[in-house]
């Protein structure tokens, strides 16, 4: 019979300033089995891993309890500590005396101590029942999936390409660049956002190790770290990318013109295009919902009568190397991947929901971004600001903050981090474009906690002389060529109104559309706006909860330029702590099948969130079902699935969990 | 609308201040065969002067009155924004139980929340294919709401809180020109003129000024305070502003008539305080 | 209302307390953000602007916001409750401090208004419906002003849009019957303990 040795961690004050330390040791010695009993002042320090260790070997242990805190904590320092000693590391349990005792019954001595008794007699009764574990050693691919194109994704794939690692990098749009490359300057050192960015783009484009796929969308994703296996649509630009010189004539002579997304509706593109000059790759796109060819093709399919709309095809006769593909179609990808980053991004609040801000029918009440379009010398109006009515100069600016942040009315209780800056850097752009500029800026509270960022609020206020007001916007209309804007300085407890020229509503930022379909398809968590959850938000903020699948930028929460370039490298730094390993070591705390008693239901196939049971053939050709060891994650929901007590899970065996709950009334 | 009957509560204003509304209400109903039974011996709702002071008040003086409806089985209608209001929210209030537990203790029997309750703007919205004899053309309405007729719009489900088009389609329909404007749902004073004269002032003044503004000949209202509130203190207004108005302000039904054929004598146009004659006869419509 | 040279915050704060569940308003949640005022169209004549009522409430400046103006200009037109971005019915709170000020028999803070919602009130007792000549005298008399609105009233009475007489309904004895019941009903539930839903 195996040999128990009880060890009972004092951990300070924390356990042993509620949990009477003797009286459990003295239970502990007359527990079944139990041949050695010690306490340790902190039992993870060096000194107490020591004497651990040297209990094992003097006193011959074959199974040990711990009883001190979570094994959230230290069951993998403890599991090397006794494997050191010799012994097989899953001889070891845990007993959470301190988070599921001491901390929160301190008010009841007592009862703490009987509790702890308890816990530590379970815990006893569980480890004479467990067996020696053997991890086992799975390949992998070493490259690496990431998702989205903007900044953080851009840092990502950079990072563990220069670590020498292959990495694909899959961008919706038809440019990398994200959000970023909309912007005009950055706050809050003014640099000029497309002159730091554009850099990034062009080692992305040239990097040796990077596979750049834009205008590409992630289907579906199987497997699991180390081994994934993802599906990509390739969607057709209906351009021969080797062929194609961008020299721009298409999208110079296309006739089709509708508002450019880019520029949010401020100016026209074409039905082929490229989103902007300095656009990665810079071959342009079919917009196959406006092409005037694609139009005539449909019409002709559905047969119907009437005048035929004209073939155009200009683009096709006046392309000099004759790139224009028709042929060309969508096209599904299959890549293997060991470690994945989701940098998907995000996209502003709609703030035509706010009717009373004129649910988007004033033209001159325009978003942040489009504010930046203007700022822009390559956006529409080449800088120069002007009201999108009439073309005018604006000289009263009204910023509204908080448009669909921290409004509960509208479903964003959260605030959007980057308002407060990006108002205070249009504000200081726009007195630099037109010294006799006015801003408004109507705030709730200044969030300005980055470095230099308070000094860039002082700058807005003294420098470019923006007013500041506190108080929300209740309404908005037109009055004339004015917008009257209403809000209360609530510093001086008085109604305001501002006869403004321009009116900028700061809009919030949300998750990308599709991040939460995306994020099912990944099985990583998300919230209720459809954030990616972190595996823990401060001590694992990259990971997710899925091993090899990782996080960056605006898809985890809003987040600014320097905190999405962190989180960027960040995921990489981790990404590449998984492609660097010569191996992955496999849990073997997994779910196993006793193939006497499986009758081949597969109840536990429909209750497996992660497909890690196939189906096998037996040679007396019954076909029961088998776990993929690596694909199990030992959540045990197949065995309370199973009705025939076929399926067990290793280190949790049913007869265990039995032991448990028996040792509590023995 | 057209061939229904409707349990017809005109408020106490319709038999006073807002006689008008009430003569014309009637007319335009006739002719579109909605037919109106008034409830007999109605009771006044209470307006904010009673729900102001009592919560349970403010609700059971509404609910005497969906009672009386409930016993001729048929939807109510009434033109004033004050009443309709009133009533959409007490049958709301009664949908909760311990309210209609308080309010039938007060009124001696249960009253369900189940009568419905359509302001005549929308009874009358619900089909614009009217038999126009005179289409209003070349008239320029800025439509006025209010706040009574769409807020909130939780309880009152009837047209967007904030840019409220059911009014601009019924003026549109009659062939003049609705004017987009922000002040559609702007507060006028409501029952403060008595008590309050210069807040009722200033804030008609805001809301007539800026029609005019942009060019609204005239302000088309579905609500007895709504149009009086602008209408009857017009002259005081243009004093303290040393300003001219002088903008017309019809109730809906009013221009409904004009466009129906009928005079403005019938429609009662002489008993506004702002002449509205001397635009009608400008633009071919007197 | 006056608020106090220094605000020394009291322990207590029953108005807050009564408020929040009187009118099932989440007063504590306002985060001052001002929207209310922002559109509130009679806060440029409130002492306390809807904002600071909230404020007040939260501090628990009990008898400054019992004694404000605010309560009483307040035009129940409901614009902060349908914009408020943390959804606080700010009327409902407006209408809860209104009837309190009423069972308080506190002074308010806009006699003129509290006069004329009560001879409102009294005029639909006695006939069951508004008489708008008897009102508009009636409250001139209360207001102390008989002379106030006089230049409208020749042009009103010429248009026939002030009936001399009342329009009085047959069943006032139900109306009034009404009023005494409510009131009998407020009696009891104007102790807390029995305050169940509140003003709803």
């Amino acid at each position: 019979m195996a040999r128990i040795g009880v060890f009972v961690c004092h951990c300070g004050s924390n356990i042993a300033g509620t949990v009477n330390i003797a009286q459990v040791m003295a239970a502990a010695q007359t527990m079944p089995l139990v041949t050695f009993v010690a306490d340790n002042k902190y039992s993870c320090s060096e000194i107490g891993q020591t004497a651990i260790r040297e209990a094992i070997l003097k006193q011959k242990l074959e199974r040990v309890v711990i009883a001190a805190c979570s094994p959230q904590m230290h069951e993998a320092t403890f599991r090397k500590t006794v494997a050191q000693a010799g012994l097989n590391p899953y001889l070891l349990e845990i007993a959470n005396i301190r988070e599921h005792c001491s901390w929160v019954h301190s008010n009841d001595k007592a009862a703490a101590t009987k509790k702890a008794i308890e816990l530590v007699k379970m815990a006893v009764a569980k480890v004479a029942r467990h067996e020696a574990l053997f991890t086992k050693e799975i390949g992998l691919t070493k490259k690496a999936l990431v998702i989205g194109g903007g900044i953080s994704g851009i840092q990502a794939a950079l990072d563990m390409a220069n670590a020498g690692y292959p990495v694909i990098l899959v961008e919706r749009e038809p440019t990398i660049g994200g959000r970023m490359a909309q912007l005009d300057k950055t706050f809050p050192t003014l640099d000029c956002s497309s002159c730091i960015l554009t850099p990034k783009m062009v080692e992305v484009a040239q990097h040796p190790n990077i596979t750049l796929l834009t205008y590409a969308e992630v289907k579906s994703v199987r497997g699991f770290v180390g081994n994934f296996e993802v599906e990509i649509l390739q969607r057709a630009r209906k351009v021969d990318a080797s062929k194609c010189t961008s020299c721009g004539i298409c999208w110079q002579k296309c006739p089709e013109k509708i508002p450019a997304e880019f520029n949010l509706g401020l100016g026209p593109r074409a039905a082929i295009y490229t989103p902007f000059p300095q656009a990665v790759p810079n071959i342009p796109s079919i917009d196959l919902a406006h092409c005037r060819y694609i139009k005539y093709q449909e019409f002709v399919a559905r047969g119907e009568e009437g005048k035929k709309p004209p073939q155009c095809r200009i683009c096709e006769r006046l392309c000099p190397p004759q790139a224009i593909d028709w042929e060309q179609s969508d096209q599904v990808l299959v890549e293997k991947v060991g470690a994945i980053v989701v940098a998907t991004g995000y996209q502003t609040f709609d703030h035509t929901r706010y009717g009373e801000f004129g649910a988007g029918r004033y033209p001159d009440v325009i978003t942040g971004i489009q504010l930046e379009r203007l700022l822009s010398a390559s956006g529409p109006t080449e800088g120069e600001v002007v009201r999108p009515s009439d073309g005018t100069h604006p000289k009263t600016v009204v910023f509204v903050s908080c448009v669909g942040s921290r409004d509960e009315r509208m479903g964003r209780a959260y605030c959007s981090n980057v308002c407060c800056m990006y108002m205070a850097k249009q504000a200081i752009l726009l007195k630099e474009h037109d010294p006799e500029v006015q801003s408004y800026i109507f705030y709730i509270d200044i969030r300005a906690g980055g470095k230099g960022y308070e000094e860039f609020i002082r700058r807005a206020q003294e420098e470019a002389r923006a007013i500041y007001l506190r108080g929300r916007i209740s309404h908005i209309y037109q009055d004339g060529k004015k917008l009257i804007v209403r809000g209360e300085d609530s510093l001086l407890g008085r109604p305001v109104e501002i006869a403004a020229d321009l009116v900028v509503l700061a809009t919030g930022i949300e998750p990308s559309a599709g991040a939460k379909e995306l994020a099912q398809s990944l099985n990583i968590s998300y919230d209720a706006h459809g954030f990616m959850v972190e595996a823990h938000p401060k001590l694992r903020p990259v990971e997710s909860r899925t091993e090899g699948i990782f996080l960056a930028g605006t898809a985890i929460a809003p987040n600014d330029i320097p905190g999405c370039v962190a989180q960027g490298s960040a995921a990489a730094v981790k990404a590449l702590a998984v492609l660097s390993r010569p191996s992955l070591v496999s849990d073997p705390m997994v779910a196993i099948v006793d193939p006497l008693r499986c009758t081949g239901c597969f109840a536990c196939q429909r209750a497996c969130a992660f497909n890690a049971i196939d189906s096998q053939v037996t040679r007396d050709g019954k076909t029961i079902a088998v776990v993929n060891e690596s694909l199990c994650k030992g959540c045990g929901l197949c065995v309370s699935a199973c009705r025939g007590v076929a399926m067990n899970l290793k280190g949790f065996s049913q007869q265990q969990l039995l032991a448990e709950v028996n040792a509590l009334w023995r | 609308m057209a061939g229904r009957t409707y349990a017809y509560y005109p408020g106490c204003a319709l038999h006073g201040t807002a006689r008008e509304y009430d003569v014309s209400a009637r007319l335009v109903c006739q002719t579109l065969n909605v037919k109106l039974q008034e409830i007999k011996d109605w009771s006044c709702c209470g307006a904010s002067s009673a729900a102001s002071l009592s919560p349970l008040l403010g609700i059971a003086l509404p609910a005497h009155n969906l009672k009386l409806a409930a016993a001729m089985e048929l939807p109510i209608t009434t033109p004033c924004a004050m009443c309709s209001y009133r009533l959409k929210t007490a049958a709301h209030e009664l949908k909760d139980e311990a309210t209609a537990r308080q309010v039938s203790e007060v009124l001696g029997s249960a009253v369900g929340p189940e009568v419905t309750v359509e302001p005549l703007l929308q009874v009358l919205s619900e089909d614009l294919s009217f038999p126009i004899r005179k289409p209003l053309t070349g008239l320029k309405v800025a439509c006025y709401y209010g706040c009574l007729l769409v807020r909130p719009k939780s309880v009152l489900q009837f047209d967007d809180e904030e840019n409220p088009q059911t009014m601009d389609r019924l003026i549109t329909a009659l062939g003049a020109e609705a004017i987009d404007w922000g002040l559609k749902t702007e507060c006028c004073g409501a029952g403060l003129p008595l008590a309050r004269p210069d807040l009722v002032h200033r804030l008609a003044y805001r809301i007539i000024s800026l029609a005019q503004r942009l060019g609204a000949d005239c302000i088309a209202t579905a609500c007895p305070m709504c149009q009086s509130n602008l209408d009857i203190h017009q002259k005081e207004i243009e004093a303290e502003h040393g300003e001219k108005l002088g903008l017309p302000i019809f109730y809906f039904t009013q221009l409904l008539g004009l466009a129906l054929g009928f005079t403005p004598r019938e429609l009662y146009l002489h008993k506004h305080l702002t002449n509205p004659l001397p635009l009608l006869r400008a633009k071919g419509l007197g | 209302m006056t608020i106090p040279d220094v605000i020394r915050p009291p322990l207590s704060r029953p108005l807050l307390i009564f408020i929040e569940a009187h009118s099932g308003q989440p007063v504590s949640r306002c985060n001052q953000c001002g929207k209310c005022t922002a559109g509130c169209p009679a806060a440029w004549a409130m002492d306390l602007t809807p904002r600071q009522v909230m404020r007040a409430l939260q501090l628990g400046l009990d008898n400054d916001v019992l004694a404000s103006s605010a309560i009483w200009l307040c035009l129940s037109c409901q614009i902060c409750s349908v914009r408020c971005p943390l959804e606080i019915d700010v009327a409902k709170v407006m209408h809860s401090l209104r009837h309190r000020t009423q069972e308080d028999k506190t002074h308010p803070g806009d006699k003129n208004i509290a006069r004329f919602h009560g001879v409102f009130r009294g005029i639909i007792h006695r006939y069951g419906r508004i008489y708008e000549l008897g009102l508009a005298g009636l409250n001139n008399m209360v207001s102390r002003r008989p002379w106030a609105h006089l230049k409208l009233f020749p042009a009103m009475l010429r248009k026939g849009k002030l009936p001399m007489r009342p329009s009085r309904i047959k069943a006032t004895a139900e109306v009034k019957n009404i009023f005494q019941k409510v009131a009998a009903l407020e009696e009891r539930f104007s102790t807390p303990s029995e305050l169940t839903k509140g003003d709803r």
